[in-house]
């Protein structure tokens, strides 16, 4: 049998959580014992399989047409369902992004496996598959495990290493009928500019009602900039209209795990800490010595951010 | 038009989560609301009928306390609800849930023209029964929707992926899960929780909807929850800015390698 890691491209290019599900494949299927194989759809990507290799696959499956140059989900159900049902795999990988949390259940009903959504560990041990997915936003950790024989599971972004390897890398098509899809994306709006994506940043600064008003979020960004981060808001800020929904962190928004998160302005209610608590180096900057984010924060810093974060920007930029 | 909301009764966002012996988190004394992002589907689903006329029926699956659930919708405007409850869906995986949801929706309240959902539920976070149930009934679906229109049978909406957004349009009927700021949410109006106490709220088991226990047995079983490990307070920086920030950038450098 195999584990099956769902490839993620856009426009072309493979999205970095893919290469995280297949480091996490690899591990997984040494400890298994199993083939690692996955699986590439859309429109003109057979290119991008090599880079799959790098992964240490045993197997690339090529699904390439036209009819599939732009995701929908029922349709690229249908192609993952149908390989599915050909290879029988224990276990499918996807990440725990836009395109893997409307996916990988649509496959899973298709399949009518057990799926665990946004898995921030899975080991294989006792002959069995073992899921740890964060619920209440990161307040508890469930520990799942999946009655067989697929089971299927989405990554948190950024959580799992990147480790390359080898493998026999071979690359095959995989040909299946392809339904018309139910939906037509009749346009795309991609945020311009070169900040990266929050939840697959590695770096994170965020703002809250500290910052005083909209203008505040402009120190906010160059600090992202200079530390080439993307920006987060608090629940507050967005609900002040200082800031759009998509950056909001936290439980009602997204949740995040870079390698450092400067929360600057932000109290720290639990309803944040529950997005951000899995992020690897907190700072926390505030003029209320009191604010709970001291107590989740690695390096606090109380006092007026308007002083603070101009001449951090300035300090960084010193050292560049 | 027939339009239905499907929504989950959590946790308060703000409760503290307890652990018990059994390994089970506790509900004991926790305070119970409707999932915030399935606020925004029954809000959508009033607006849509408010447009177009029609019924807003909303479905839930759950024990007793569902019931107030239920009841906070209807007064906010939905004309009827069903919960599914059976001691065999307790602690049911999304697969088990979606199965009841799409055997309702496909036999004894078929006919619908829309249903909406929130984009996940901020107790599991799982965000699976959304496109789980879409599969079921072979609809299409639109997630994490922040804008919509109806015209002439077709649904046109604009979803949040990542990085971006993107605009769908299909025929309906059509799933639609709704994230926030696809609408200003109403509360109930003091007239509304009155009429809500007497609006029909219809409870189903399993059997009622053909189901057996082993249709809807978990696939996905929680061995057991624990709290994360908790963070400690760390270093407290203290000085003249250039001196603070100078001792932060280094901390940051040399000790914690993340810049």
């Amino acid at each position: 049998m195999s584990i099956v890691v769902c490839a993620e491209q856009r426009d072309g290019s493979l999205r970095k959580i893919t290469f995280e599900a297949l480091s996490t494949g690899k591990r997984l299927a040494e400890a298994s014992g199993e083939t690692l194989k996955a699986l590439l759809i859309g429109n003109g990507i057979a290119g991008l399989a090599d880079e799959l290799k790098k992964y240490g696959v045993d197997e690339v499956a090529v699904v390439d047409n036209a009819a599939l140059g732009a995701y929908t989900a029922d349709a690229y159900a249908a192609v993952l369902a149908a390989y599915v049902a050909q290879e029988n795999p224990a276990l499918v990988l996807f990440g725990h992004s836009s395109f893997g949390k409307e996916l990988a259940p649509r496959a899973a009903a298709k399949v009518d496996c057990g799926l665990v959504s946004d898995c921030i560990d899975i080991n294989f041990a006792d002959g069995d598959y073992l899921f740890k997915h964060p619920v209440y936003a990161g307040k508890a950790i469930g520990n799942y495990k999946v009655a067989g024989p697929v089971r299927m599971a989405t990554l948190r972004p950024n959580v799992f290493p990147i480790v390359e390897s080898a493998g026999a890398g071979a690359v095959v098509n995989f040909a299946t009928d392809i339904p018309a899809a139910k939906v037509t994306v009749t346009g795309t709006m991609m945020a311009s500019g070169d900040r990266p994506e929050l939840t697959e940043a590695d770096i994170i600064c965020s703002g809250g009602r500290g910052l005083g008003g909209p203008e505040g979020f402009k120190l906010i960004e160059a600090l992202a900039d200079a530390l080439g981060a993307a920006v987060g808001s608090s629940r507050a800020a967005v609900d002040a209209g200082w800031r759009e929904h998509a950056a909001q962190v936290g439980q009602t928004g997204k949740v995040v795990s870079p390698n450092l998160y400067v929360a600057s302005g932000i109290s720290g209610a639990i309803q944040h800490l529950a997005g951000m608590g899995s992020s690897k180096v907190i700072v926390g900057i505030n003029k209320d010595g009191e604010a709970n984010i001291f107590n989740v924060a690695d390096y606090g810093v109380e006092g007026d951010l308007n002083k603070i974060i101009p001449a951090l920007i300035e300090k960084l930029k010193e050292l560049q | 038009m027939k339009i239905v909301a499907c929504i989950k009764q959590t946790f308060d966002t703000e409760a503290k989560i307890v652990v018990g012996g059994n390994g089970q988190i506790s509900d004991e004394g926790v305070n119970l609301i409707v999932n915030p992002y399935d606020e925004f589907a029954v809000e959508e689903a009033i607006r849509t009928k408010e447009k177009n006329g029609g019924e807003v029926v909303v479905v839930t699956v759950g024990g007793d306390k569902a019931q107030e659930a239920l009841r906070y919708c209807l007064a906010m405007g939905a004309d009827r609800a069903v919960l599914i409850q059976d001691a065999a869906m307790v602690g049911a995986d999304s697969r088990a849930v979606s199965i009841a949801l799409a055997k309702l929706l496909s036999e004894k309240e078929a006919g619908y023209d829309i249903i909406f959902t929130g984009k996940e539920a901020v107790d599991d976070g799982a965000a699976q029964v959304p496109s789980r149930l879409a599969e079921k009934l072979d609809l299409a679906q639109a997630n994490v929707v922040t804008a919509l229109s109806l015209a002439d049978g077709k649904a046109t909406a604009t979803c949040e992926i990542d990085g971006g957004s993107e605009i769908l349009e299909m025929a309906l009927p059509a799933l639609i899960s709704a994230q926030k700021g696809l609408n200003e949410v109403r509360y109930p109006s003091l007239p509304g929780i009155m009429k809500a106490k007497r609006k029909p709220l219809e409870v189903l088991s399993l059997s009622d909807l053909g189901l057996s226990a082993d249709d809807v047995a978990s696939k996905v079983v929680l061995a057991a929850a624990e709290l994360p490990p908790a963070r400690k307070a760390g270093q407290r920086l203290t000085g003249e800015v250039d001196e603070v920030v100078a001792k932060l950038v280094k901390l940051l450098k040399e000790e914690a390698k993340v810049i």
